[in-house]
């Protein structure tokens, strides 16, 4: 898909977050992590949110977590969304413990498919040539 | 903390001129003409101002175009809450003696701005959560009210949403003012298209175009003027996040701290509350309000509001003038939630007149369910 075609917002990224970007271009799903207090988080910052340490890495994530909501949008939102509705808005816990906003892929966006607390991992959707969206998708059994 | 509890009271309160489907006046406008409404209301003159208060505009704006230059200034800006926290900022800036007539004015044109307010990218929502649609908060709130459903039952949650949907508008009709004034049944929200699921249409605000100004003073200045004071017995703010998927639990909001603060403060209890008038920007903001302002307790909601009890005639009055469902809802809604408490207190309000109104709790709640403020207010 190239730039131009596509429509939707695109994540401007910001100092603290540019390595989350490029991992996820080189699809990888990256979260920051406290040293101090040993508890990952999202959204990626630089100072702990939890104990604002400034003690904090980086740590690859395992791309499996949980459902921990979703809804199915009838009307899009804005007209670059019009086209996908119905689609599925999400939150994914994930294995290390954060909880992230996403999109449910590669299901029925049918209530009677979908359950909070289902596995689900991650995959990476290529938007532009230089960002990539993580989303997520019910896990393979 | 310095005890406050009735040292204000607020003494005036109006719409803008005209509200709904207002397609040829600016946000700034309603802003002016509610202040003007207010202060006619309160028996002051914009000369009496020196205390100015608003949220989406800077008070930069909203100053120059009503031309007052104000000795306090507070844009506190926190989504629809904001007007009920700017009581609160009122209240201790008169104490404090940073002014003595404060003016909180809203005007908004959700539905007929001529232009948008872009959204600003360096924000984390727009970095994580806007790729992905989470755009307005139709779709932020269903996922909130999913996890509820998930939590407690989707058949009691589906039912409490419909009898929330359907009480709200039973007080529309009563309401001249109101946008939507026909009867709603409850075939009539279960066959409403779906906006994001679990949310019908009906589980949704109106998007209007609206204004309306509150005008707070001291105690012994609102015992001169021309309305019975409304007393500021409580009052509490706070929030715990931005976007919805920062919300540390979905299915509880802030007013769990701000709702039992206020009633300390106020030195009342939920049985002591005639009138609820509870920010509704979703049936489900509603319902979990209730519960989290502790009129009930968690999962309890759908007990709490069965069998219309929030309606006309029931023995729980909530929402009474249609609320942000049925009667107005330009973007940020929770100014006019005191314009219908003051109402209220003072016995202005005809059809839908609450019998013996004296104690009303009122709890705003801003952004992706980010912040509530609650107030408690009271006539003599």
């Amino acid at each position: 898909m190239t730039e131009q075609a596509y429509s939707k917002p695109i994540p401007v990224p910001q100092g603290e977050s540019d390595y989350y970007w490029e991992k996820a271009k080189a699809h990888e799903l990256w979260l920051r992590k406290c040293d101090d207090c040993n508890q990952a988080y999202f959204y990626p910052r630089d100072i702990c949110p939890m104990c604002f340490s400034r003690n904090t890495s980086w740590i690859q994530a395992s791309g499996k977590g949980t459902l921990h909501t979703f809804a199915i949008v009838h009307r899009a939102p804005t007209l670059a969304f019009r086209d996908d509705a119905p689609f599925v808005v999400a939150m994914v816990d994930l294995e290390e413990g954060p909880r992230m906003p996403t999109n449910l892929i590669d299901v029925e966006p049918d209530p009677a498919n979908i359950t909070i607390g289902m596995p689900v991992e991650v995959v990476f959707e290529d938007i532009t040539d230089e960002i990539t969206l993580p989303k997520f998708k019910p896990e393979e059994v | 903390m310095a005890d406050l509890s009735k040292s204000v009271a607020i003494v005036g309160t109006a719409e803008s001129d005209e509200i709904g489907l207002v397609p040829n006046k600016s946000a700034l406008q309603h802003h002016a003409e509610a202040a003007h409404n207010a202060l006619e209301d309160a028996g002051l003159t914009k000369g009496d101002v020196d205390g100015l208060f608003t949220a989406g505009y800077s008070t930069l704006a909203t100053a120059d175009y009503m031309g007052i230059k104000p000795k306090f200034t507070d844009s506190t800006s926190i989504g629809g809450s904001s007007f009920i926290v700017h009581i609160a900022h009122a209240m201790a800036a008169i104490n404090a003696g940073y002014c003595e007539v404060a003016l909180i004015t809203h005007g908004q044109t959700g539905r007929s701005a001529r232009a948008p307010f872009p959204p600003d990218p360096n924000l984390p929502t727009m970095q994580y959560e806007f790729p992905y649609g989470f755009i307005g908060q139709p779709i932020n709130y269903a996922m909130a009210a999913n996890r509820y459903i998930h939590q407690y039952g989707e058949d009691r949650t589906r039912q409490a949403l419909a009898e929330i949907a359907v009480s709200t508008r039973k007080w529309a009709t009563l309401n001249p003012k109101a946008m939507m004034r026909d009867e709603m049944t409850f075939d009539d929200y279960h066959n409403s298209r779906w906006i994001a699921w679990p949310f019908h249409l009906l589980d949704c605000c109106l998007v209007t175009d609206a204004g309306a100004a509150v005008v707070v003073t001291s105690a012994e200045r609102a015992k001169s003027l021309k309305k019975k004071p409304v007393w500021v017995l409580g009052a509490a703010e706070g929030h715990d996040h931005l976007g919805i998927s920062t919300m540390p639990d979905l299915t509880s909001t802030y007013s769990r701290e701000t709702g039992p603060a206020a009633l300390a403060m106020a030195g009342v209890t939920h049985s002591d509350i005639d009138l609820a008038m509870i920010y509704d920007s979703f049936t489900y903001t509603t319902l979990a309000t209730l519960e989290g302002l502790g009129f009930c307790g968690r999962g309890e909601g759908p007990d709490f509001v069965a069998g219309q009890r929030t309606a006309p005639g029931g023995d729980f009055p909530v929402n009474t003038n249609g609320g942000g469902l049925s009667y107005t809802h330009p973007g940020m809604y929770g100014i006019f939630l005191i314009v219908e408490a003051v109402r209220q207190l003072r016995g202005e309000c005809g059809d839908r007149q609450v019998p013996n109104c004296k104690i009303n709790l009122t709890n705003g709640t801003g952004g992706a369910l980010s912040s509530t403020g609650t107030v408690v207010l009271a006539i003599d």
